[in-house]
């Protein structure tokens, strides 16, 4: 099958709106015919699922979480970017647009970036409306932050929990459709296939985790807002619950996985403490705005401030490293997420790590509590020289910002960032890759859709900040209820569709006889024994910094511990009851089949683009190189195991940008 | 630390449930307290015993997933923490830890630690939201403006996780801590305005409708909130209510 992408002809500027005025439409008495899947409810599932049924459709909603609520869109920290132009400083919709596709290091398809650009003004009027209390300015106006990337401010947020605040919207418009009875919501339900009825996905099997039933579901289309794959590498900022199954499961019926490297690692988070790790916990990229990221200059005070024979705040500033204020004058602190974690690695594997694991650099707000505090005291005509004055008017303004991230760094790391620097290193946070979409947001299977993290397009090789919440929205929102109309424009004459078909009932012994093989199993180890063995081969061979050798030896690892796993691996309890081993053991079985696939697509990219860093491809400075060569995605089709899947390339062609040397120096 | 944990095990709905004791040792105190259920939880496998079901997701204190009562207090006894973010350093070698499933009627217990709170979806199904379509013409973000204090205020009450340690807290099971905040969210807005009268109405009604108890002004889910979720969002709730039944 070749890929067709489906980009509208015509201006750039021109594509959506122009597509908009031709596709089909289903009128509203036929929409009451047509029942729709969705699966998740984060930023992007959740959108979705609640304009799909306000525009008529009979929606049906999964989550796995006890409620839709909990979706892991909700620990979304630092905010949503919208090209609206309220600071004047000069935004525009191609400028959001030119931003993305250079901070995804030319590897995002133009047509899906442009458009998103175009909606997101309106995300931001669609949840104002919905009553999100976004940051607000004296004046009653909306405020803006600066993210990295960017030389323009036109962040939106709420504190430092801005997830929460737009999935509580989604969540909300959500709630009236489930009072309408236009949503019918399963929680705790985990998605464990997907039906293909004539060619076209017209279904899914899941397993309620309350009762162990396994269940069928059908509807005209499904739509998969599933998320990411970042808990392949064990440790990540994703929630636990956070898998790729439904993603999985999709791919092995006929969608293709595109870029499976292009990982984000994210520079801000709080360091790895010990073995007893279950997660690791983001610092939002928001801090950079009036954080400075620094390690010593000299050897020695690395080690006192180890020993703890140094505090770093009593360091001269002459002998600190400013390192990205040093390498990247231009942009400074808020570089993008790639190459800001790179330059951390840097730093850290040249010794200057400031934790006893030497892998820390240190986040300081010293410099902005002084320039708040001065501020302060001069608008409210106080003393301007008293120093504990200002530092405490300082600590203020600063608590404001960041007040809940201040919080949770004191509670996990015991120590005190208004007073101390924060201590943090890069860690997996948000996955580039994802089901191959066209401009539809359809996958390779018609009638299945992928929106949000759970696709590809919009964010290359690298995603910048806040533009997350950005695409979850855009997709759920403003897109997909429009293409999947001219989709579903072919089905009003359909009727219901049966589940007491062979293919439902196929789908459904195999997920039933691989429960059985799990649960009978009767194997040595537990279910997280494999996945932190997987989590270590990802991170060490697959991580920030990549090579052929290692990635060679990444796919043989992660093929054998497959096999020891299906061997060995023990899980408690029954398949009929509430058992978490379980629904956790088939998430595990995925990562194992994706992580060297992963693994295969690093390989075969020879080049570094964004996230992806191979050793073998970099500038004299350090920095990625990207080549001519590799302008396309690699859109995988499952074959059996990982190791035959085979690659199709769809070719990335740049009529709005011209492609050059990223550089933020 | 060398640790006896008291842990509340049922194997279902139906089950009667007991104490079960446990012996961990060697816990850092870096651990959270989630991780060190992790611990033991592997322990159990490795030995062919059933593990502890407890409700968790992200661990960085924002989904609202993670519940138990720990010594008697929701969360544990650390303050503006849910028990993801709860560390052993709060704890000392040789405590014995009890560890309960948050207890209300209107949340039953699914598995161990684990409850059904899939009510206060259904308070929200009743009225937690604007009426507003996604069409995308709604009008300009900007032509709302909206007093700073006032946005700072909803913002606060909009921070509820819903987690239901308010109603785990209080000794009449009373959800009005959460009801308070979306309704106090949307009354503090100009957007909410519209539909204020109904929202409250119908939201109390399901929240009397779910089993919840009344509020008796004694602040517990105040103290114990993670969020730190006001009283006065329960104040303003009944004025709100209060004014809705006089409109009728």
């Amino acid at each position: 099958m070749t890929l067709d992408s489906k980009i509208p002809k015509g201006p750039i500027a021109d594509k959506w709106t122009n597509y908009k005025n031709h596709i089909d439409l289903v009128n509203p008495a036929n929409k009451r015919n047509i029942d729709v899947i969705v699966v998740g409810t984060g930023l992007a599932g959740g959108s979705a699922a609640a304009t799909l049924a306000e525009l008529g459709y009979n929606v049906k909603a999964f989550c796995f979480q006890d409620s839709p609520r909990r979706a892991h869109s909700i620990a979304a920290q630092g905010g949503i970017n919208a090209a609206k132009n309220y600071q004047g400083d000069g935004d525009s919709t191609y400028r959001l647009f030119y931003d993305t596709v250079k901070g995804g290091d030319y590897r995002s398809r133009e047509a899906n970036v442009y458009r998103l650009a175009e909606v997101s003004a309106n995300i931001i009027d669609q949840c104002v409306a919905q009553g999100v209390p976004f940051a607000r300015e004296y004046g009653g106006l909306l405020d803006n932050r600066s993210f990295g990337g960017v030389l323009v401010s036109r962040t939106f947020y709420a504190a430092g929990q801005t997830g929460q605040q737009l999935l509580l919207g989604a969540y909300s418009a959500m709630n009236r459709q489930i009072g309408r009875g236009k949503i019918k919501m399963y929680n705790r339900h985990e998605m464990l296939d997907v039906v293909k009825v004539d060619g076209k996905a017209r279904g899914i099997i899941t397993r309620n985790l309350i009762t162990g039933e396994i269940e069928r579901h059908s509807a005209h289309a499904v739509v998969l807002g599933t998320g990411g794959y970042g808990n392949v590498f064990f440790l990540s900022t994703n929630a636990m619950g956070s898998n790729v199954t439904a993603a999985w499961k999709a791919h092995k019926r006929g969608a293709y996985f595109a870029n499976p490297c292009y990982t984000q690692i994210h520079p801000t988070c709080i360091p790895v403490s010990g073995d007893h790790q279950s997660k690791l916990t983001l610092m939002s990229e928001s801090l950079r705005n009036d954080g400075r990221i620094w390690v010593p200059k000299k050897m020695e005070d690395v080690m006192a401030i180890r020993e703890g024979k140094l505090k770093p705040r009593e360091l001269a500033e002459e002998d600190r490293d400013y390192y990205l204020e040093r390498r990247y004058p231009a942009f400074g602190n808020l570089v993008p997420r790639d190459v800001a974690s790179r330059a951390a690695k840097e730093r850290c594997d040249a010794g200057f790590g400031v934790n006893a694991t030497g892998e820390a650099v240190f986040l300081d707000f010293a410099s902005a509590i002084q320039r708040y505090g001065k501020e302060t005291a001069h608008v409210r005509g106080l003393d301007e020289n008293d120093a504990a004055l200002v530092k405490k008017l300082g600590q203020e303004v600063i608590k404001n910002k960041y007040g809940n991230l201040f919080q949770m760094y004191d509670k996990i790391v015991d120590q005190d960032p208004y007073n101390t620097p924060m201590m943090i290193y890069p860690a997996v946070h948000y996955t580039m890759g994802g089901i191959w979409v066209d401009y539809n947001l359809m996958t390779t299977v018609p009638g299945l859709y992928a929106i949000g993290e759970a696709n590809f397009s919009d964010h290359g090789a690298n995603r910048l900040g806040a533009s997350a919440l950005m695409q979850g929205l855009a997709d759920g929102y403003f897109v997909l209820p429009y293409t999947i109309g001219d989709y579903l424009s072919d089905d009003i004459r359909t009727g219901p569709i049966s589940t007491e078909t062979k293919e439902f009932e196929e789908a459904e012994a195999e997920v039933k006889k691989n429960i059985d093989h799990l649960i009978n199993n009767n194997g040595s180890h537990s279910v997280d024994y494999f996945h932190k063995k997987l989590g270590k081969i990802m991170w060490n061979k697959c991580g920030m910094a990549r090579n052929a050798e290692d990635l060679k030896s990444a796919i043989t690892e992660i093929s054998e511990l497959r096999a020891e796993f299906w061997k060995d691996v023990r899980v408690p309890g029954t398949a009929n009851e509430f058992n978490e081993e379980l629904a956790k053991a088939g998430r595990v079985a995925d990562f194992l089949e994706l992580g060297e696939l992963f693994a295969k697509d690093a390989l075969q990219r020879e080049e570094s683009a964004g996230g992806h860093f191979r050793e073998e491809y970099q500038t004299p400075e350090g920095e990625a190189m990207r080549r001519k060569e590799f302008q396309y995605v690699s859109a995988w089709e499952y074959k059996g195991e990982p190791k035959d899947a085979i690659l199709h390339k769809e070719e990335l062609q740049y009529e709005n940008i011209e492609v050059k040397e990223r550089s933020y120096k | 630390m060398n640790l006896t944990l008291k842990i509340w095990r049922q194997a279902n709905a139906n089950d009667k449930g007991k104490m079960v004791d446990y012996k961990i040792s060697d816990v850092s105190p870096d651990m959270s307290f989630l991780e060190m259920l992790d611990v033991l939880n592997n322990e159990l496998i490795e030995k062919g015993d059933e593990p502890v079901a407890f409700d968790h997701d992200c661990r960085e204190g924002i989904c609202g997933s993670c519940s138990l009562y720990i010594n008697g207090e929701a969360h544990g006894p650390d303050r503006g923490v849910t028990t993801c973010q709860l560390h052993m350093r709060m704890f000392k070698d040789g405590d014995t830890i009890f560890i309960e499933p948050f207890r209300a009627k209107a949340f039953p217990v699914i598995k161990d630690l684990v409850v059904d709170r899939t009510a206060f979806d259904r308070i929200q199904h009743a009225g937690g939201f604007i009426s507003v379509n996604t069409s995308g013409n709604t009008i300009d973000a900007n032509a709302i403006p909206i007093n700073k204090h006032d946005a700072d205020d909803a913002f606060s009450a909009a921070t509820c996780i819903g987690c239901g340690a308010c109603v785990a807290s209080c000794k009449n099971s009373s959800a009005m801590l959460f009801v308070g905040a979306k309704v106090s969210q949307f009354a503090l807005l100009p957007q909410g305005q519209v539909e204020a009268t109904d929202r409250v109405l119908n939201m109390v009604k399901q929240m009397d409708e779910e089993g919840f108890g009344n509020c008796t002004n004694t602040g517990a889910c105040e103290v114990e909130c993670p969020k730190g979720i006001s009283l006065e969002n329960i104040a303003r709730m009944n004025r709100e209510y209060l004014a809705a039944s006089l409109k009728g």
